[in-house]
């Protein structure tokens, strides 16, 4: 029943596809950061002509498919002649290249929101403190804002990571051949989708799972206030014997 | 004035088929949050349940359906139901290929990874019932079925509503995934316009506009339910 060889051959086809979607994934995950992390502030402004811009970014790229957004980027824009002939086509041309951006757009609607959170939940008391000691602009984001904004966000945003990982595989549909895309690529040359749909559906699962990992890592460490102290009267007792 | 006539309601119009698109989409969602709440109820039994196996088996189904991508999950339900239903077709003395309907396969998967979340939503909102009132309840002597019904029920939708919303705008964008089974709702024919015209975007963009048309009206809708409830509920923050 189980045909091993045909499935070894096809993990190793596809595990050859993981440097490709972990590109996908690395690329607009930190460029979607990065654009979030600008939406947010200017959400935060209280500055009608910053915030509305944002919230309108927002409330687009969150409350249509990300497939739709794909495809007016890499179909849509490649309708004009003007595009075909300036600077951005080299770019624009290129499947992965589009794939990348409209993941990164997406994903920074979605972080933005979340990083929102983050920075509100920042008490006002500490802000005043790092204040009135004369702390502020930059150093008061570095200091004090961003590291209890990034603890505060860091389980939402863990959840949107994992979304991403699963996102890349959209790009198949622009003809990017990350894993999915090999995928379908084996079965069109052997019938045998089932077999080949599981592959690849553990290897996004182990992707995940270290992924997931990783970002509870980053947790724990960012959170040495919530855990419980090292048990002092121990070790006293141990030294005194 | 080519371009009203491309999206109009006239002859070479695409807005009819645009508009029952949207309708199709938003059938296949509605097939999917059914699907999802049968699913997502028996798997969050599951997952609370005493027994170290049902657990087990509710935490497998939770991971797997929210680890791996919705178009793989797509693709093995229309596959799979394809080949499965040639293989029972067979059984039966029929000859060829049995695909699918793209409808069923669609609702039933966009549905079975509703099922993955909505059980998280409901785990959670089981969780944030009062034990007391369960407690009292059994102190009255109210049977099983009557307790779930007078008790658990109306509390737990009460704070899933939320998680529902939520849950609902995921699998509304999940569904345009389904247009790679060919099924003609929004996203597929968005697509079939654009291909057809060779006017991508504009298709494109009036595609995404019925998304976003969609997605903030239901999401209206599900405001409105959560304000009655509270309404219904005059409780402060959780419970007290």
């Amino acid at each position: 029943m189980l045909d091993l060889p045909f499935l070894a051959d096809t993990m190793t086809k596809l595990l050859a596809a993981v440097p490709t979607t972990l590109a996908l994934f690395g690329l607009s995950v930190s460029g979607g950061a990065v654009l979030a992390i600008g939406l947010a502030m200017m959400r935060v402004s209280g500055n009608p002509f910053l915030d509305r811009p944002a919230r309108a970014y927002i409330y687009v790229f969150r409350g249509s498919p990300l497939l739709i957004q794909m495809f007016l980027l890499y179909y849509g824009l490649s309708q004009f002649p003007a595009v075909r002939h300036s600077f951005a086509w080299p770019v624009l041309r290129d499947p992965f290249a589009c794939a990348t951006i409209s993941l990164a757009l997406c994903t920074g609607g979605y972080a933005a929101e979340i990083f929102r959170g983050g920075i509100l939940s920042v008490p006002a008391r500490e802000v005043e403190a790092a204040r009135s000691i004369g702390m502020s602009g930059v150093l008061l984001w570095r200091r004090i804002i961003a590291p209890i904004a990034l603890r505060q966000a860091l389980p939402a945003y863990s959840t949107e990571i994992i979304l991403m990982v699963k996102s890349t595989a959209l790009a198949s549909l622009v003809t990017v051949w990350e894993v999915t895309g090999v995928a379908q690529r084996i079965i069109a040359q052997t019938y045998r989708s089932m077999e080949v749909f599981l592959c690849a559906a553990l290897i996004y699962l182990v992707l995940n799972f270290i992924i997931a990992r990783i970002v509870a890592l980053i947790e724990y460490r960012l959170s040495p206030h919530l855990r419980p102290r090292p048990d002092t009267t121990a070790a006293r007792t141990a030294n005194a014997a | 004035m080519e371009t009203l006539g491309l999206i109009g309601f006239g002859t070479g119009g695409w807005g009819a088929l645009l508009v029952a698109g949207a309708a199709m989409t938003f059938a296949v969602t509605l097939g999917a949050l059914a699907v999802g709440a049968v699913l997502g109820t028996l798997v969050a039994t599951a997952k609370l349940s005493k027994s170290r196996l049902a657990r087990i088996l509710g935490d497998a189904y939770t991971t797997v359906f929210r680890g791996v991508p919705e178009l793989l999950v797509i693709y093995l339900i229309y596959f799979g139901g394809s080949t499965g239903l040639t293989a029972l077709a067979r059984l039966f003395g029929q000859e060829g290929f049995w695909g699918m309907p793209a409808f069923v396969s669609g609702a039933l998967a966009v549905g079975v990874i509703s099922g993955a979340y909505q059980a998280e939503v409901y785990r959670g909102s089981f969780l944030a019932v009062g034990k007391g009132e369960l407690e009292a309840a059994r102190a009255i002597g109210m049977p099983v079925w009557l307790r779930f019904r007078r008790i658990v029920a109306p509390q737990v939708m009460r704070f899933a509503l939320p998680g529902l919303g939520y849950v609902w705008q995921l699998n509304l964008k999940d569904s345009a995934l389904v247009s790679v089974t060919g099924l003609a709702e929004l996203m597929r024919t968005s697509q079939m316009a654009a291909g057809s015209t060779h006017r991508y975007f504009l298709f494109y963009v009036v595609g995404g506009a019925l998304y976003l048309v969609l997605t903030s009206l239901s999401g209206r809708v599900f405001d409105s339910a959560e304000a009655r409830m509270a309404k219904t509920f005059p409780r402060g923050i959780g419970r007290s």
